[in-house]
């Protein structure tokens, strides 16, 4: 092959990836122009009237907003406990041992399971779990979805962490312990203070995964249209709204929708870049 | 008990509760999906809900099965792996070549972008992409879906097995005479093949499963349909079907178990064959 | 007596990386055909970027620039295309880079391969015997020849390396710290093949070893912060150094 022809044919499936997400853009920035002009941006935004009587249309996107935050921060208060113990037991008091390797599959097969599956077991095992505990009546809503979106960023965060425990130097950790520090504390004052930075943006990235997450909620958050008013009862996310009414929706529905993609969308792209940023920054 | 040994603990303990969801999912749904595979589940298509509610008031098992879906998910995979494997290759080439580049941090900050992007959105844009043009649901429009969505996968993973080869080879190859792009095609290539053939496993077990991008664009069908223009279903469409109409709910399981089977043998291959390649 | 024309000479040859660091400074020097010159000098000295110079490795960064004149046979392959320049110069590395997806024929004829070269079989298994033979190789691998490269030992695998240089009957080969990687027995077979190859073809190697390169070469270079500062026959150059800096460095004193 001629060496032209290779570089330029290299340049021509590069240039796929900026033509992608500047179509990306383009595509939902048109689409959702109209809900925007009908509704304006900020009350898009802050309005939490989600009406489709023909007439009286009112999209405001508020509580799937609302509904996302609150989903993905529970996930995240719910994964913390087990992440951490995951990356420390993998990347520092079992480190290469044939044990560790057995918790690195469960959590890559846990990374695996397809979520609309998560969303099978969480509404047949889960939700009558939480109905007999009397913690609401009707199983599903934001406390049930984000109970599974939890085990299902699980794995990102703990193998992540684990990579950041897993760099810290040795002398450091033995200094320490030359000078009598336990373990825990070894964790406490060396481990974490230097693998915190690459830690917390672990956490970042799989805060990103959980804002993007479709069915898993879609099948447990309850799909109400309303604002949640505590973390026991129904709503929907900016994902689950999309993915039960897009298929029915038309013209300004379709368009709300569409809006809703696109603030969703740049949600996860913020969030997502920074985590890629930190991480690179915590890597050197 | 010290401090530290409670440490210990709670390390463990809290570790091992994560094997907890695992056990619960895969033992739920092969306790339950067992029992329904039969040769007719797999060469059936899924039957109408009037049939299987005359099956469910008769006492009887639901007749028919997946083939529909089957056949659905391989298509639009076969499609998507055809465009996404050529191009995700020689655009993490790209990457790994250039990668110092103004032009390439952009294209390599964009991979990311696309990779965090949720599926769902992915499913709107090849609606509006496709879908609309086409003026119909299809299953090309699925597999655009899903053709996107390996993308960055293929080309982060080709580009980080190039880039962890030997800078010794790439010159030794140049120093004979040979031009970039025959050290690449011959000598690069080959040399990172078991990275980049993982690295392919690990995207189509990613989105073999994807749900969400595909109920907007390949639709669903109740026929085995090998046309590329038409709508189609596919093993999770399915699955999502199911579990929204109660006359089908029987169906659930055993689609999910031939699901997750194959997502986790792909997922475990990948990751053996990885450790295997790299000794 | 030396050959009245050199094959290669260097003409104010300077390489630098950004406009302030320059690692080779004004080299001038002629090599004559059929030598072994042995290059010298401390860590950092230039004596690696001197010698990837000759063979344009430089093309594949875009930083590095090389100005001044390198001549091969009269010819300046600076303002030649790599390539050519490439086929007509070999060059063996520090670490036996055998490509690793090919068998150990195959990894001999890959400089035809690479170029797109083709061979009929009678060519190719004759240039293969050839090769192997003149790095005596061939009576080890002859039973194995479909087996991969990497399966030799590093001392087989570098000289499967020389014999893939060789396949493609350059005028100049060049080795960077070949043996530096390699047990002393390894290294001594390698050493005995150079002084065996000399008739066919130019080396310059770059060697940290003084023993080494009073053991093969004829001539010697000895370079210092990217200058060279001195350049004459082995025998001369080790027992009476013109250049204090020279002296220093053979005696241990320096690097």
């Amino acid at each position: 092959m001629n060496d032209k022809v290779y570089k330029a044919l290299l340049l021509l499936t590069a240039l796929f990836m900026p033509v992608i997400c500047g179509g990306v853009v383009y595509a939902l920035v048109t689409d959702a122009y109209d809900a925007f002009e009908h509704f304006g941006f900020f009350r898009f935004l802050t309005s939490s009237e989600w009406s489709y009587t023909q007439g009286a249309e009112k999209y405001g996107a508020l509580p799937f907003i609302t509904g996302t935050l609150m989903t993905t921060l529970l996930a995240l208060i719910f994964c913390i406990p087990f992440s951490l113990p995951v990356a420390l037991f993998v990347g520092e008091y079992f480190k290469g041992t044939r044990l560790a390797a057995v918790l690195g599959t469960v959590t890559d097969l846990l990374a695996g399971i397809p979520s609309i599956i998560y969303g099978l077991w969480g509404f047949y095992t889960l939700r009558p779990i939480i109905m007999a505990l009397d913690i609401s009546p009707q199983g599903s809503g934001v406390l049930t979805a984000s109970l599974v979106l939890a085990i299902m960023i699980v794995p990102y965060a703990a193998s992540l962490s684990a990579e950041f425990i897993k760099m810290v130097p040795n002398d450091l950790k033995e200094g320490a312990y030359s000078l009598g520090a336990t373990r825990a504390e070894v964790v406490k004052s060396v481990i974490f203070p230097v693998a915190g930075s690459g830690i917390f943006s672990s956490y970042v990235l799989a805060i990103g995964r959980a804002l993007g997450e479709t069915m898993t909620v879609t099948m447990l958050i309850g799909n109400t249209n309303n604002i949640p008013d505590s973390i026991t009862s129904t709503g929907n996310s900016m994902a689950s709204i999309i993915a039960n009414q897009f298929g029915e929706a038309d013209d300004l529905r379709l368009s709300s929708l569409i809006a809703i993609g696109l603030v969703l969308f740049m949600i996860t792209a913020v969030i997502n870049m920074a985590g890629k940023m930190m991480i690179k920054r915590a890597r050197i | 008990m010290g401090q530290d040994k409670l440490m210990l603990w709670v390390i463990c303990i809290f570790a091992a509760l994560t094997a907890v969801p695992l056990v619960a999912i895969l033992g739920e749904v092969l306790l339950r999906g067992w029992d329904q595979l039969s040769w007719e589940f797999f060469t059936e298509p899924t039957p109408t809900a009037y049939r299987a509610m005359k099956a469910i008031e008769a006492g009887e098992r639901i007749p028919g099965g997946i083939a529909n879906g089957i056949v659905g998910t391989m298509l639009m995979l076969g499609m998507a792996v055809a465009v996404a494997v050529p191009v995700g290759i020689l655009c993490g080439a790209f990457l790994a070549e250039n990668g110092k580049s103004r032009f390439a941090q952009v294209v390599s900050y964009l991979t990311d972008l696309l990779q965090g992007t949720p599926s769902v959105i992915i499913g709107i844009i090849t609606y509006i992409w496709v879908v609309v043009p086409m003026k119909g649901y299809s299953a090309i429009a699925g597999s655009v879906a899903l053709c996107i969505m390996m993308l960055p996968l293929i080309v982060r993973s080709t580009e980080e097995t190039l880039k962890i080869l030997p800078a010794s080879l790439k010159e030794a190859g140049l120093a004979l005479g040979a031009n970039s792009a025959r050290v690449m095609l011959k000598v690069q290539l080959p040399a990172a093949f078991g990275g980049i053939f993982t690295g392919v496993l690990l995207a189509i077990s990613r989105v073999i499963g994807e749900t969400a991008p595909l109920m907007f664009t390949a639709l669903g069908c109740s026929l085995v349909r090998w046309s590329v223009d038409k709508p189609i279903s596919a093993v999770p469409l399915l699955i999502w079907e199911f579990f929204n109409d109660p006359n089908l709910q029987e169906l659930i399981w055993g689609a999910s178990l031939f699901l997750l089977l194959f997502v986790l043998t792909l997922n475990l291959t990948a990751k053996y064959l990885a450790k295997k390649w790299n000794q | 007596m030396e050959s009245v024309k050199p094959i290669l000479e260097f003409k104010n040859t300077c390489v630098s990386y950004t406009k302030q660091t320059m690692a080779v400074k004004y080299v001038s020097a002629a090599i004559g055909r059929n030598t072994i010159t042995a290059i010298m000098g401390p860590s950092g000295c230039g004596k690696s970027t001197l010698l990837r110079a000759v063979n344009l490795m430089h093309n594949l960064y875009q930083n590095i620039r090389v100005d001044g004149e390198i001549l091969l046979n009269g010819e300046n392959i600076l303002s030649m295309e790599p390539i050519d320049v490439r086929r007509r110069v070999g060059m063996v590395f520090q670490r036996p880079a055998p490509f690793p997806t090919m068998s150990i024929y195959d990894n001999v004829l890959s400089g035809f391969a690479l170029n797109g070269i083709k061979l009929s079989k009678g060519e190719k298994d004759a240039t293969v015997e050839r090769c192997l033979r003149s790095v005596a190789l061939w009576d080890e691998v002859r039973d194995v020849l479909n087996k991969k490269g990497t399966f030799l030992s590093g001392g087989q695998q570098q000289r499967l390396c020389i014999a893939r240089a060789l396949a493609m009957k350059p005028d100049v080969l060049l080795m960077d710290e070949p043996t530096s990687a390699l047990d002393p027995i390894a290294t001594k077979h390698i050493e005995d093949l150079l002084v065996e190859l000399q008739k066919e073809v130019t080396i310059l190697i770059v060697t940290h070893n003084m023993g080494q390169a009073m053991r093969i070469s004829s001539k010697s270079m000895f370079m210092y912060l990217g200058e060279l500062v001195e350049y004459g026959d082995t025998g001369m150059m080790f027992s009476n150094p013109a250049d204090e800096r020279t002296k220093a460095y053979l005696t241990g004193k320096m690097g």
